[in-house]
């Protein structure tokens, strides 16, 4: 993960992580959740969905699981889980 | 230091969180692509969601118009009324059965032109349902006609030349009749509009939240506006003011758009008053 300014304690600091799930065949290609997604996460896809319509891919494995695409999504068609450290479980 | 290894934490039978709040055999919905409706209905389930109240408790109601196809696609108790009709409906279940909680779910036309008067009558006396209105400035069903909504200048299909009338200002209407709730989010502002529509939901009283939303075909189109263009005019021309002075908040995107909470106030509600006068109920 890229920084602006790396944090003093940054090997104390747990960040939460993600994954990002797409649902490929529900998408509509409105592109909003790669626009509007502040880690850079997302990119159209080069593939066609069984509508015809470009779905959203991983670019970076960079999420923060804020789940602000899914709530952006008309369809929903994407959705975050977090990523937990295995000792923490 | 080591960092320990990270495991996907996958919500178990669930293959997107709002599947059990969704008529998923009704998916994918009517809404074109780039449509902000389906964002602001995901909003609205995930408030409802958030509140923890039994979906049982819950009622959904819509008028005619895209937006109005809300309550076809929820999975709870629902009911698709005529145009402009969802309010008088909300307010039979309210008063029928006062412990539902009624959520209006309808466009700018449904409610402010053919509905208008259903939904001034209900704000002024304080029914205690939940009124969240897509507005897209647009009759978005019928091919684009101009709305009550529809921005001074801009183009319709019938007013091709551009809007000659000016668009009422939705949360001072709301605020005038008596609405004791009154907030304005877009559907880019998803966070703020959900944690709103989950404080209207537990406020007792008329609420009302206007949600700005893009219509690309019948609106965006004739009005040289690419959904994306709509986002970003939501994210660079608006400014959150929340109690700002509801005479100020009337949309003009070549300045600021004013978003936030305008209005929270507590007075008695049609069925308490109803209740203590006529049932002899106490309100504790
Ligand atoms: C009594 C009656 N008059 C007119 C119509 C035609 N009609 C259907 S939807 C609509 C407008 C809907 O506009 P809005 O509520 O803004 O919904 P949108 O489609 O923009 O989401 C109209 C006029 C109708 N269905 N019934
Ligand atoms: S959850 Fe947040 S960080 Fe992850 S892909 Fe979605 S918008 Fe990006
Ligand atoms: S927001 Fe939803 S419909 Fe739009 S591109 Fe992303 S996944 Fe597809
Ligand atoms: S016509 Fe407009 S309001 Fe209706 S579904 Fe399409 S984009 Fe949405
Ligand atoms: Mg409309």
């Amino acid at each position: 993960m890229k920084y602006w300014r790396v944090p003093l304690d940054l090997d104390e600091v747990q960040v939460t992580r993600g994954v990002v799930h797409i649902i490929e065949d529900r998408c509509k290609g409105c592109g909003y959740c790669i626009e509007y997604c502040s880690r850079g996460v997302l990119e159209f896809s080069k593939e066609f969905n069984k509508n015809g319509y470009h779905p959203p891919r991983v670019k970076a494995e960079d999420c923060l699981n804020c789940h602000y695409c899914e709530l952006l999504c008309p369809e929903f068609a994407i959705f975050s889980t977090e990523l937990v450290a295995e000792t923490a479980v | 230091m080591g960092k320990p290894a990270l495991k996907e934490v996958i919500p178990e039978s669930h293959p997107h969180p709002l599947e059990d709040l969704v008529r998923m055999d009704r998916i994918p919905h009517i809404w074109c692509s780039g449509c902000g409706t389906g964002s602001i209905f995901t909003a609205c389930l995930t408030a409802m969601k958030n509140t923890g109240i039994d979906y049982n408790d819950f009622a959904m109601v819509s008028g005619i118009g895209c937006s109005g196809r809300g309550a076809g696609y929820i999975n709870i108790d629902s009911f698709h009324t005529t145009h402009g009709r969802a309010i008088p409906f909300a307010t039979g279940i309210k008063m029928a059965k006062p412990e539902t909680n009624v959520i209006v779910f309808s466009g700018d036309g449904d409610l402010f032109a053919i509905g208008g008067n259903h939904f001034i009558h209900a704000a002024r006396r304080n029914m205690d349902i939940t009124v969240i209105c897509v507005n897209n400035f647009i009759y978005g069903m019928t091919g684009g006609q101009a709305a009550a909504t529809t921005p001074h200048n801009a183009r319709s299909s019938t007013t091709m030349g551009g809007n000659p009338e000016s668009p009422f200002n939705l949360p001072l209407l709301a605020y005038a009749a008596g609405a004791t709730y009154v907030a304005r989010w877009t559907m880019l502002h998803s966070r703020d509009l959900t944690d709103s529509i989950e404080e209207a939901i537990n406020h007792k009283g008329f609420s009302f939240i206007e949600a700005l939303s893009p219509c690309p075909i019948n609106y965006g189109r004739r009005n040289k506006e690419k959904p994306l263009d709509s986002l970003k005019l939501y994210h660079d021309r608006t400014i959150i003011k929340n109690n700002a002075d509801p005479g100020e908040l009337a949309i003009d995107f070549r300045k600021k758009v004013i978003l936030g909470k305008f209005v929270d106030v507590e007075k008695p509600c049609h069925d308490e008053e109803y209740g203590r006068m006529y049932l002899g109920e106490t309100n504790e």
